[in-house]
């Protein structure tokens, strides 16, 4: 009897164990590589949102800029150039644009686009009720936020008057937040007083290449070529499924499968295997990875002790050992893919290093650094008081990077840190708050322009997680903000930037860099320095 | 039995309302909020945002609304996913959480019981000790690293079976597999020893002593009343596994109801929390419930009172 009784159990466990075989002879039928002109790929993971006005995330921009398209956009070296608008002029006073609108807009429902479109689409985006993260990026315009000044002059001519010359406004109108909406699908789908049409294919009516199909949260999300699109013939994938993943293994074991050719995430400790691999890829991406002193608690409050913790930093082992990504070490704050006033040239190219943040420089550093200690009271870090750096505990890297500069702190210095970690939300509530004395740090930009690295470091700004007070350094904004000739501008925003490195406000640690895999036969597609990725010119070879 | 119905019900509303109330205070006391980003909003569009979602008024005046609310069965939108309704979000992912877990305590039983009870049999035996030690490592092993190695063997390596998705039964095998691991050696190891107590007991000695076969004693006297502390543990399970794992979800890229759990904490979504929270905690109760009815069709000595 329990013979017969363990026989059962065993065939039990076999059947259940492998029952879920049956049938997996023929191939495997999630393999869809290939399958016809659909290509699968991740970005990222479910989006919260891909209404354009509402969007504030990379991986939500790149759903937008398939379903959506501006009156400008970036071509694949990142230039502005004519997208839904077909010319515009701009004012001898630089502060008028005129935008003509082709002739051939349509809505993806098949209803003509206008310029009235546009009108809407900004207002919504800048008004307050509204309530953008993004919406900001309309400031520029006269009557920001409720009353913008921009009109239809007749169906197809968009006139929007500025507060000041914009020198990067074309790039401005290439951004999502500046993407057009349509007015009675927005305001028809209003449910208790929140607007739901960017949650369902039915009602997600765009004028972008593609149009969303279908939608199945945290699962993937379906996007067919758009007919009514001007240049539909130029596209090229019919159907783009974007998966909706989050998990590094399950990406990175997905696009070894074959099942997506497209991987936006990589785990970190993969990059060192990957990176002589032909599907490994490396951009770079305008951001930069810093620490902030809290410039109001002593002994931060002192230029030089902020110098000393700078300079005693190994930047090089940091990008090389913890990054491994080909981050590259910062000698300056403001990051690396963004021009100057002579626009062939780059920002970070004219200001050059403060300091050598490769290996070869960390003597002279750390000489330099002990100097300065001691010139603020403190030699050979004797009487510093112990504090405490601040990250947050999401990935692993944070964690590392903290842990190596407690070590350089201590060797190079011979001060104490201890670490802290919080969860995320509290961490930015922590920093935004100045309730800590050095943080981890990192800032995107959002457009070709320094001013977005540097305005946020005046007193009455929100992100001002150092709580650095200058005045001299407001003033410098403010002319910055005002002024209409290019030279003097970059020439500003240099100074501002001197102000930044001299007081040690920040200490830059490297500037971000963007990874990706994409399979060989992937073609024709590119990312802009944004983060953003287009897939809409794309084939497989 | 229909007063002690009304009572039970009574009872739960109660448990329900408490849990409420003490989610809702714990979640507005822990710090940061639904709009905090890298790129801090402006105070004005701050303030346009709490009033959008009624998070200006005072907390009371929130508290109140939101009981309001609740009563006519009204969970509010989400905040993080903008502009959806947060019953849409729990009736479309919780279907999918749902037939994953069923399909994994199932699993679970069908292999837990009769594992643990074999274990009983055998005490002492070698396949008792297998069974010990495997279910140990069932129990100690994390499921994220289980999950993992799963996938990594058996759909990297051996590519039998896919590794993202729900599409088709096979896409089902390593994520049932993976979430029914956990419970299934500790039902095997809760039916051992809960069984070795039965067997044990003066009435199997009675039983065996008029002659009642081997076999009958098991099924008609021992692992009924064994099945006792497994039935108890069941409950709370079914809630828990039925609402979906975080970590499972996240592996397999499964759309289920797990990772909301998490991620309306980080991303302080309070409408979310609460609407979960209120879901999580209804769940349970009736789980409890359906416990408790169970108990006295195994057990006929227990009698609802």
């Amino acid at each position: 009897m329990k013979k017969t009784l363990a026989l059962l159990l065993a065939a039990i466990l076999v059947i259940s164990v492998f029952g879920g075989c049956s049938g997996s002879g023929d191939k495997a039928p999630y393999d869809n590589r290939q399958k016809g002109k659909e290509i699968a790929v991740h970005v990222g993971s479910e989006p919260d949102t891909i209404d354009p006005a509402l969007n504030s995330a990379v991986d939500g921009a790149t759903l937008i800029v398939h379903a959506f398209e501006g009156l400008m956009k970036l071509n694949q070296n990142g230039v502005p150039v004519e997208a839904n608008a077909v010319s515009y002029t701009v004012s001898e006073d630089r502060l008028t644009y005129t935008f003509t609108l082709r002739d051939d807009l349509k809505w993806s429902d098949g209803s003509p686009l206008t310029a009235e479109d546009y009108v809407y689409a900004w207002k919504r985006a800048a008004a307050t009720r509204t309530a953008a993260d993004y919406g900001y990026m309309f400031d520029v315009i006269e009557g920001y936020p409720d009353d913008l000044n921009v009109v239809a002059k007749d169906e197809k001519t968009l006139e929007v008057k500025l507060t000041n010359p914009v020198p990067y406004f074309l790039e401005l109108v290439a951004f999502p937040t500046y993407f057009p909406v349509k007015k009675d699908v927005v305001e028809g789908s209003v449910k208790n007083g929140v607007e739901t049409w960017a949650t369902n294919p039915s009602t997600y009516i765009g004028n972008g290449p593609y149009k969303l199909v279908k939608w199945t949260h945290d699962s993937e999300m379906i996007f067919e070529r758009n007919e009514h699109y001007y240049d539909a013939g130029a596209l090229g994938p019919d159907r783009i499924r974007f998966v909706l993943m989050s998990d590094d293994n399950a990406i990175m074991s997905a696009f070894q499968n074959g099942e997506i050719i497209f991987a936006d995430q990589i785990p970190n400790d993969e990059i060192e295997a990957l990176r002589n691999k032909p599907e490994f890829h490396i951009q770079g991406q305008i951001g930069t990875y810093y620490i902030s002193f809290n410039t109001q608690k002593p002994p931060f409050d002192d230029p030089k002790v902020r110098m000393a913790l700078s300079l005693a930093i190994d930047r090089d082992y940091i990008a090389r050992v913890i990054g491994q990504a080909g981050q590259e070490p910062a000698g300056a704050y403001v990051p690396i893919g963004l021009s100057d006033a002579d626009p062939d040239k780059e920002f970070r190219e004219v200001g050059g290093n403060y300091f050598d943040p490769m290996a070869a420089g960390n003597e002279a550093n750390i000489a330099k650094a002990r100097q300065l200690l001691a010139e603020a009271g403190y030699p050979d870090g004797k009487g510093f008081p112990t504090f405490e750096y601040l990250y947050n505990e999401e990935g692993s890297g944070h964690k590392l990077i903290a842990e190596a500069l407690q070590q350089m702190w201590k060797d190079n210095l011979g001060i104490n840190c201890t670490l802290a970690s919080q969860e995320w939300n509290t961490f930015l509530h922590t920093r935004k708050n100045g309730d800590y004395e050095v943080a981890r740090n990192g800032w995107l930009g959002d457009y070709n322009d320094p001013i977005s690295f540097l305005d946020m470091w005046i007193s009455s700004s929100g992100n001002n997680d150092a709580q650095f007070r200058n005045k001299a350094y407001d003033e410098l904004i403010r002319r910055i903000k005002s002024t209409d000739d290019r030279e003097t501008r970059y020439k500003l925003m240099h100074e501002a930037e001197d102000i930044l490195m001299n007081e040690a406000v920040v200490a830059p640690i490297y500037f971000y860099v963007d990874t990706y895999l994409k399979a060989k036969e992937l073609k024709g597609f590119y990312a802009s320095p944004l983060g953003f990725k287009y897939f809409m010119y794309s084939e497989i070879d | 039995m229909f007063s002690y119905f009304a009572k039970r019900i009574a009872y739960a509303l109660a448990t329900i309302w408490i849990i409420i109330t003490v989610t809702f205070f714990l979640m507005n006391l822990v710090p940061g909020g639904p709009f905090l980003s890298e790129k801090a909003p402006s105070p004005e569009i701050l303030k346009a945002m709490e009033a959008k979602y009624g998070l200006d008024k005072p907390l009371a005046v929130q508290y109140k609304n939101y009981l309001a609310n609740i009563a006519k069965g009204d969970l509010g939108y989400a905040i993080k996913a903008k502009g959806q309704r947060i019953t849409d979000i729990i009736a479309d992912k919780f279907p999918v959480s749902a037939k994953l877990g069923g399909l994994a305590i199932l699993t679970a039983v069908v292999i837990g019981i009769p594992l643990g009870s074999l274990a009983a049999l055998k005490r002492g035996r070698l396949l008792d000790k297998t069974i010990m030690v495997l279910t140990t490592a069932g129990v100690s092993i994390p499921a994220f690293v289980i999950a993992t190695a799963l996938m990594i063997y058996l759909g990297v390596y051996v590519k039998i079976f896919p590794t993202y998705g729900l599409k088709t039964p096979l896409h089902y095998v390593l994520p049932v597999f993976s979430l029914a691991i956990y419970p299934m050696a500790y039902i095997a190891r809760l039916m051992r020893s809960s069984l070795l107590d039965v067997l044990g007991q003066d009435y199997i000695r009675t039983a065996r002593a008029k002659g009642v076969s081997g076999i009958f004693v098991l099924f008609k006297h021992a692992l009924r009343n064994a099945l006792v502390p497994v039935i108890t543990y069941l409950g709370p399970l079914t809630a828990g596994i039925l609402t979906g794992s975080f970590v499972i979800e996240k592996v397999f890229t499964i759309p289920g109801l797990g990772g909301e759990f998490i991620s309306s904490i980080t991303s302080r979504d309070y409408p979310m929390i609460m609407g979960l929270t209120v879901f999580y905690a209804s769940l349970l109760v009736i789980m409890n419930l359906v416990v408790d009815i169970l108990y006295c069709i195994v057990d006929p000595r227990i009698k609802l009172k």
